[in-house]
């Protein structure tokens, strides 16, 4: 009796020490998360102006704004997406509806995983290969291609996953009716998926807001206001990065403060994706 | 009567060309739709081919030694990939060793013990938290955790491992602040949200009838996550550590800020270092001549061929228990 009670006894301790320790972690991880944020919040506001958004990025030791990279992240962005979006929407479409049971579907979703997940520096080599070297020089329109890249497998993992989603009931009918399956696709399954193909275009947009290496060399660095699409241009993430290593105060308050608007941007992104597809989830 | 026997001819034809029509155009979506599918193939492949070709002068002026070799010298052209993949491999192994308890521990506290209403919250707390851009980690990593870790952390560890033979080598000073170690740290609270995200994913898919029978027979919570959740979601883990592992190898921006870019190889985890993708990103704009280039290409090709394996391997994991749910 008594060795069955100590054996409870240390059973229950030792459910106890290693819950605290679960407690522990959590404590530890959200800490640690908001350590990051705050410092963000701190050193970032501390920057922020309206000459931020209307000047250009300043030289070594001289007060200056952001607007040269922001309009180059935008305009880089909005063309990586308009590459990107078509392209990943139709391979998705593909694998949902035409090739949904075809042996090229597994192969196509399994490497697009892995295009997910490789390491983005690899795609900026990439682009450097395919156009930098041949044009001879760095280019917008090459740092749009790389971010176009990133866009496509977000794209299609969640135009595939998302018109898996479409009741059959609803294709059938359409079929039933006499419309050809892209006529189906286009006014039955697209409709239905709609708000899960934002999300992910969504989605895509606030990964590639903030990324910087493969932008390194593709698009590169430009000091002052350029729009044009075959020179380099500046973009929020390499200033950052520029400014960020520099030995400059001002460079460096540039740079917290770049990041404070790249982390605000994609969080207001990614909450506004979830709470599109969240609403169809409590339906 | 006649009227209509007339135009049924007219009728049949005009349905006839709508029929075709149809058919075309189906043809044309589904052969579009296909070939985006295909570039999908194509666009990895052409990855690997480009990098390929672009390493090949590096690799077939150095040949195997480039992977043994520990130079890297940029005046007399001598290029050995040794200590990136030193960097890499070390800073990746010490994050996953950091963040997969962590981020393990997380995921029990999230599934098991935490508050009903505060769940939601913090799962979408840390899903948005796996999404904010590396260079932000990267930046902070330089100018809060570095100067912290060289005035505080790091001359007491120096201090208290001093006499420690084994040890006092792996924690030598001088206190740089950055380096191996603080790459790791940067790296370990940048792949958290993604560990836990998915150790939360696969608790989740566990039947509650497996967890409620070892509850039944009087087991504590920690004997359930140990003995039914765990082994119930062992590749699932293993998948998502992965996975992670792809991401903590291939990450730049985070790790470039603070790994301070030495090419050496250094026993102390406070020697600034390099990994493979911070030397890229460090060099490859300033690098003069095509061997140069080409060495640092041949280093991204390395980077691709181990991030390839880890990721496949991850990717195949998780389609395994994504069957078994599924079934």
């Amino acid at each position: 009796m008594s060795t069955a009670a100590s054996l409870h006894q240390s059973r229950k301790r030792k459910n106890g020490v290693m819950m605290t320790l679960c407690v522990i972690s959590a404590g530890i991880g959200l800490a640690w998360l908001a350590l990051i944020l705050g410092a963000l919040l701190y050193k970032g506001l501390a920057g922020v102006s309206l000459s931020v958004f209307t000047e250009m990025t300043p030289p070594p030791g001289d007060a200056g704004g952001l607007l040269n990279a922001i309009y180059g992240s935008i305009v880089m962005t909005i063309l990586g997406i308009i590459v990107g979006t078509p392209i990943g929407v139709l391979a998705g479409t593909y694998m949902a509806e035409y090739g949904r049971f075809s042996k090229l579907t597994t192969v196509v979703r399994f490497i697009n995983d892995i295009l997910l997940s490789a390491p983005s520096i690899i795609i900026g080599l990439f682009v450097y290969e395919l156009m930098v070297r041949p044009m001879g020089h760095f280019s917008a329109i090459a740092g749009a291609v790389a971010l176009a890249i990133l866009v496509i497998p977000v794209v299609v993992r969640t135009t595939e996953d998302m018109l898996n989603l479409v009741p059959n009931a609803l294709r059938e009918a359409g079929t039933a009716i006499g419309a050809p399956r892209w006529v189906v696709i286009r006014s039955v399954a697209y409709r239905a998926a709609l708000s899960g193909i934002v999300t992910g275009i969504l989605l895509a947009i606030a990964r590639i807001s903030g990324e910087t290496a493969p932008l390194l060399f593709t698009a590169l660095n430009n000091q002052f206001w350029s729009s044009n699409l075959n020179a380099p241009m500046a973009s929020l993430p390499v200033t950052i990065f520029q400014f960020a290593l520099s030995p400059y105060e001002e460079w460096q308050q540039l740079a917290w403060t770049g990041a404070l608007i790249i982390t605000l941007t994609v969080l207001a992104l990614s909450i506004f994706a979830r709470s599109l597809t969240g609403r169809r989830e409590d339906k | 009567m006649s009227a209509v026997q007339e135009a049924l001819p007219a009728v049949r034809s005009s349905r006839d060309a709508t029929v075709r029509r149809f058919a075309l155009t189906d043809a044309i979506f589904h052969a579009t739709t296909r070939a985006a599918a295909i570039l999908v193939l194509v666009l990895l492949g052409g990855v690997a081919i480009s990098l390929f070709a672009g390493s090949w002068q590096a690799l077939s002026t150095f040949g195997f030694s480039f992977l043994t070799s520990e130079s890297w010298n940029p005046v007399t052209e001598k290029f050995g990939a040794l200590a990136p993949i030193y960097g890499t491999i070390i800073t990746s192994a010490i994050a996953i060793l950091i963040a997969v308890p962590l981020g393990i521990g997380i995921a029990i506290f999230l599934t098991e013990l935490c508050p009903r209403p505060l769940r939601r919250p913090i799962g979408m707390a840390v899903e948005l938290l796996a999404g904010i851009p590396s260079i932000i980690y990267g930046i902070w990593g330089l100018f809060v955790l570095a100067p912290f870790l060289q005035t505080t952390v790091q001359p007491f560890i120096i201090s208290v491992f001093h006499g420690i033979p084994g040890l006092n080598g792996l924690f030598a000073g001088p206190p740089y602040g950055i380096g191996l170690l603080t790459s790791a740290m940067i790296l370990a609270i940048m792949i958290l949200p993604f560990i836990t995200s998915i150790t939360k994913d696969v608790f989740d898919t566990v039947p509650s009838v497996l967890k409620e029978s070892a509850y039944g027979i009087g087991c504590t919570t920690w004997e359930v996550t140990r003995r039914v959740v765990i082994p119930y979601t062992r590749i699932g883990i293993m998948g998502g550590i992965m996975l992670a592992l792809g991401r903590a190898l291939g990450e730049t921006m985070a790790v470039t800020f603070v790994i301070g870019n030495a090419h050496r190889i250094s026993t102390s985890l406070f020697a600034p270092a390099t990994t493979i993708s911070a030397t890229i990103a460090n060099e490859f704009t300033e690098a003069v001549g095509d061997l140069y280039t080409s060495s640092l290409v041949a280093l991204g090709l390395i980077l691709f061929v181990i991030t390839f394996l880890i990721l496949a391997i991850a990717r195949y994991m998780l389609m395994r228990i994504d069957a078994r749910t599924g079934a």
